[in-house]
């Protein structure tokens, strides 16, 4: 059975589903929080440890998406702590003057653009994860009654794809108007890090891409829902922290210049 | 007679997590190999300058800094990272928490390539034109920065940072899916505090992989830009190497000390970990007890993994840090002596009065335990700043993470490899072979390591290429001449013991070879091990119908019972109540 | 410390293998560095006999008492440690934390690939600028010292260091290239060079000799063989090679 959310009231209801705690984001069913089913020895819902079902599959992508994303951050961790050092990195010049030569990178204004549309791509990306999750649907896809969380998911998909590769035109434009004002990698040890810091970041954001039109590919082609589900899932997740961790660099090339 | 699993053909690209398992550990096999002949050639040449090598000639200051910085960079990482924690962790840790496989079968075969082609790039980086790099293993820029520095900084510089940074990805990768295994995989009853401590190790080492891996991948990346993209986070204005003048933007190569040891330290930690949970579990094994102080060795794991990402700054005492700075790391580094200690006073209790076994596994682990106790013991020394002041970056240190690392390090995979060779292979290795490996390998590395103290304490400093026949004014009369030469007679014996250790591990090749062939049958449990992977359905080689046992774990591993009826033991499979009403139920 | 600790310090004094100390501080650290050693062979001893008599006893049901064997020797382990690190923490303070005397002979150390070169402010007691650009060492200007900076046309530069006994010496580390480690042995005394930074570390040498000088950071092809010496002089004569230096320097 494919991971899903049990509602407590099985009409089909248009409005939001608060009760139920069916908003479709593909949580834990919200039953006896005391856990049920694991090494830990309290395996009263009966389902075998180790067992390799859809949603103990989509629980071990997601925690390795969750450590991928913990190094990803010691990652960015580290470049922002060099961030910090190489501006306070001031020494004394030759008529015993204390420099600095860090000249803060002035932001191109599209940046501003791509951080919206950025976002915007992360509520997009989101819509299409809680497609895969919704009960009535899945139980339909499951039990071969047509693709709907498939159908609906996928547009939201091909938007996130969309707006990714946008943010991406927007920072190669970015660069280009930097480049223009004669701004290089080399220019200004501030411009060391904004490049460094977009680049890394555009790569990873490249790799998510990937990862979205992967999943477009999944979605038509593969057999198991499951494998559907999880490619969206964790899709989503990386995606959003690829946001997440955009909005901590942004707001860090803005106010710590 | 059914061909047992280890003989039957399988493909190398296969995804079976044992196959990788032996992969791994087939890499660290010739990567220990080719970095034990490098640090061979290193002690001969100190003692015997002029020797010449075979198709080579004589052995220029340049190759000895090369031979210097590939033998630190293949220890360290291509045998004491992959080796414990991915080469035996994917033999053994399925087995171990009764799952049937890693959790993601297809990236870890991508790891082991990953880190297979790693080691070709490192390797070809010996053979660049210009030179091997001759950075050491810890590639401190400005040196390492610029092409000009010395000879092999150009591409030889550049394909040893590639084939670290190939490296960091891999062994990320594997960390992460060992964590995921070890959270997610084990079996019914196998609860967090009934994981055998070998679990405990590769879990807070695959951890510690995550966090420090990923500040190597940046500092890398931030050096590669310093080399071909004109940037200057490493290099301050106004440096002069070589006629080559560097007059934009300030950098500082203090930072690239920060951000290596933030990775350093935990890495030594990730390589030792779990040998440190496997000689707990060894000796309980063979002493037939339960590990002492169970829970308080779980916690010190974690503790020393906690500990090990703050006290990167005692490799820089005497580096330009700010001595409050100093302060603060060596404190954080007496700290974790208290952990360290608790698990020497565990392992000492465990066989205490137990009479066990001395098997050679248990022989290598009771080696590791006194390499552990005297290696570990010279660093609440250095992590004094005072001491350090006079000690940094002399053969005292060498001497200090030698015993630690190299050889307490390997004793815990040469313990592993007598213990689960039969698991593996169903054969036993030679009894009377390992023995003789383990005491001529402990004699050996005590007569090597423990003089090094003392030239340490004379003041040999480390990396130097030669200690006699030094030009410039004076030359070998000068004051640093006499200091040095000084120091050739205990080089001499320490050489003369380096030779002696490394031929002994002739003997455990040869073991290796004949027990593959002519070893004895084992049997299914042949050391009376209480651990899952013994479990005959997670043997490598049960049928096809093992999988479909559901296996239960009952209890925490090490229980020995000593019965009316006689000794038993009850492996974690097995309810220990019906155990002990079997016993009471035989005849006396 | 107390005469007994003393007297004990003189009786297993110095072994053969650690250079004969000549500096002020060195007194001290030696000694903490013998207690230090003698505390952890006495440690390695100590568990090495526990081990091998666990070992060897007949056999009996197993410990029990976790205080006895895990908590109360750890326990005793901390505060030894806390003791030698109090001890080491105040004298690294009393080396480190604050500066030179001001009356400290100043004295500038330069550390390239693959020499050192020391720089004493001549009569005006002022270092002179240096420009990288202005790195000659063929022509005599090996640091590169600024011809139109008035104060350092009595700068000299040479490479030995000489220095008086019993008078404090601040050393300004500085490094050309790459990192170089400045090590006087005998001094017990060890600092990194580090592009870009000038750091200071001061001593007191006490013993009239001729010492080592070695580079301790790996600083590529010739680092074996960048070796200098330090002549310590008696005040007087000190004195004597100073004046007749500073008299060659004027222009």
């Amino acid at each position: 059975m494919p991971p899903t959310i049990t509602p407590l009231n099985t009409e089909r209801e248009k409005k939001r589903r608060i009760e139920d705690h069916d908003s479709g984001h593909g949580r834990r069913p919200p039953t006896d929080k005391r856990t049920g089913g694991g090494g830990d020895n309290d395996n009263w819902n009966d389902r075998p440890q180790g067992r390799r079902g859809p949603r103990e599959n989509l629980g071990r992508a997601r925690l390795a998406i969750f450590f991928a994303l913990a190094g990803d951050l010691m990652f960015f961790v580290a470049i922002v702590s060099a961030f910090f050092v190489s501006q306070s990195s001031g020494r004394y010049n030759a008529y015993n003057q204390y420099v600095n030569e860090w000249l803060p990178t002035v932001i191109p204004p599209i940046l501003w653009l791509n951080t919206a549309v950025l976002i915007l791509s992360s509520v997009t990306v989101e819509i299409a994860r809680r497609h895969m999750f919704r009960e009535n649907d899945v139980m339909d896809e499951w039990l071969g009654l047509g693709k709907p969380i498939t159908r609906s998911a996928m547009p939201w998909i091909a938007a996130t794809t969309f707006l990714g590769l946008l943010f991406l035109g927007g920072q190669w434009i970015a660069w280009s108007q930097l480049a223009a004002e004669h701004v290089f990698f080399r220019s200004n040890p501030s411009s060391h890090f904004f490049f460094l810091i977009t680049y890394t970041h555009a790569i990873h954001l490249f790799l998510g891409i990937a990862a979205l039109i992967g999943t477009l590919l999944g979605l038509s082609s593969s057999r198991l829902l499951e494998t559907r589900q999880i490619l969206v899932d964790c899709t989503a997740w990386y995606w959003h922290a690829m946001g997440l961790f955009w909005i901590f660099l942004f707001a860090l090339l803005v106010f710590f210049q | 007679m059914n061909q047992h699993w280890f003989q039957r053909k399988r493909s190398v690209f296969s995804t079976n997590h044992r196959t990788i398992g032996l992969l791994y550990l087939i890499l660290a096999l010739v990567s220990v190999t080719i970095g034990s002949l490098l640090s061979l050639l290193m002690r001969i040449h100190l003692i015997w300058p002029d020797w010449p090598l075979p198709f080579h000639g004589p052995i220029l200051p340049e190759d000895y800094l090369a031979l210097v910085t590939i033998h630190g960079t293949i220890m360290l990482f291509f045998v004491l990272t992959t080796a414990p924690q991915s080469g035996f962790g994917n033999l053994i840790l399925p087995a171990q928490i009764g799952a049937g496989r890693m959790a993601f079968p297809r990236l870890n075969a991508a790891s082991f390539w990953l880190t297979a082609f790693a080691l070709l790039v490192l390797l070809s980086s010996t053979f660049a034109p210009g030179g091997s790099a001759i950075s050491g293993w810890t590639a401190y820029p400005p040196l390492s920065a610029v092409a000009s520095a010395g000879p092999g900084q150009a591409l030889g510089m550049d394909l040893w940072l590639t084939s670290i940074a190939l490296f960091s990805i891999a062994s990320t990768i594997s960390a992460i899916n060992t964590l995921v295994t070890i959270i997610s995989l084990r079996c019914e009853g196998m609860t967090w505090d009934r994981l055998p401590l070998t679990v405990w190790g590769w879990f807070t080492a695959a951890l510690l992989s995550i966090i420090a891996f990923s500040v190597l991948l940046a500092a890398l990346l931030l050096l590669l830009c310093d080399r071909h993209a004109g940037t200057s986070f490493f290099l301050p204005t106004g440096n002069l190497i070589n006629g080559v003048l560097h007059t934009k933007g300030n950098g500082s190569p203090l930072l690239w000390l920060h951000l290596f040891w933030f990775f350093g330290h935990p890495e030594v930690y990730i390589a030792i970990l779990p040998g440190m949970g496997l000689t707990s579990m060894l000796l309980a094994n063979f002493s037939h007890r339960r590990v002492f102080a169970y829970r308080t060795m779980i916690a010190t794991t974690l503790l020393i993994g906690l500990l090990g990402i703050l006290l990167w700054g005692h490799h820089m005492f005497v580096a330009g840090l700010n001595p409050f700075a100093s302060s603060a790391f060596s404190i954080s580094t007496m700290a974790i002596a208290l952990p360290a200690s608790a698990k020497v006073l565990s392992w000492i209790a465990t066989t205490w009065r137990s009479r066990p076994q001395y098997t050679t596994a248990m022989l290598f682990a009771l080696g590791f335990v006194s390499l552990f106790i005297t290696g570990g013991l010279t660093g609440p020394i250095l992590a004094q700043p005072i001491l350090d002041e006079y000690l940094h970056n002399t053969f005292f240190v060498v001497a200090h993470f030698h015993l630690i690392m190299a050889m307490a390090g390997v004793f815990a995979l040469f313990a592993a490899t007598y213990y689960w060779f039969p698991l593996i292979t169903g054969r036993l290795m030679s009894e009377p072979l390992g023995r003789l490996h383990f005491w001529l390998t402990l004699l050996g590395a005590y007569a090597t390591f423990l003089p090094m103290h003392l030239t340490g304490l004379a003041g040999q400093p480390r990396h130097y290429a030669q200690l006699t026949g030094i030009p410039g004014p004076g030359g070998s009369l000068s004051p640093a001449g006499h200091l040095l030469a000084a120091t050739i007679p205990l080089n001499r014996l320490i050489t003369y013991a380096a030779i002696f250790l490394i031929t002994a591990q002739v003997l455990f090749f040869i073991n290796l070879a004949r027990s593959l062939r002519r070893g004895n049958i084992a049997s299914t449990n042949p050391w009376q091990a209480t651990t899952l992977e013994w479990h005959p359905s997670l043997h490598p080689n049960a049928g096809p119908e093992a999988s479909d046992q559901v296996i239960t774990v009952h209890h925490t591993p090490c229980i020995y019972l000593s019965t009316p009826a006689g000794d038993t033991f009850v492996p974690q499979w097995e309810n220990k109540i019906t155990i002990e009403l079997r016993a009471e139920s035989k005849p006396e | 410390m107390s005469p007994i600790l003393h007297q004990a310090a003189v009786l297993f004094s110095l072994p053969w293998w650690l250079p004969a100390n000549a500096s002020l501080h060195g007194t001290t650290l030696d000694h903490h560095l013998l207690l230090n050693l003698w505390v952890i062979l006495a440690l390695l001893s100590l568990a090495h006999l526990l081990l091998l008599a666990g070992l060897l006893r007949r056999r009996t049901t197993e410990p029990k008492n976790l205080w006895r064997i895990e908590y109360l020797p750890l326990a005793a382990l901390a505060i030894l440690f806390t003791a030698l690190t109090v001890k080491a923490e105040s004298l690294w303070a009393g080396s480190r934390y604050t500066g030179a005397d001001p009356a400290a002979l100043q004295v500038e150390v330069t550390g390239v690939q693959f020499a050192w070169y020391f720089r004493y402010p001549g009569i005006d007691a002022t270092f002179g600028t240096t420009k990288p650009q202005l790195v000659a060492p063929g022509e005599g200007n090996p640091i590169g010292i600024d011809p139109t900076d008035s104060h350092g046309s009595d700068d000299f530069v040479t490479s030995e260091l000489v220095l008086p006994t019993n008078r404090e010496v601040d050393l300004r580390l500085n490094a050309q290239d790459v990192i170089h480690g400045f090590s006087i042995p005998e001094m017990r005394l060890k600092q990194n060079a580090v592009p870009g930074q000038t750091i200071h570390v001061h001593f007191t040498p006490t013993t009239p000799g001729t010492y080592a000088i070695l580079c301790t950071q790996l600083c590529g092809l010739g680092h074996y063989r960048m070796n200098a010496s330090v002549r310590v002089l008696p005040t007087a004569e000190f004195a004597q090679w100073l004046a007749a230096k500073q008299k060659a320097a004027q222009p």
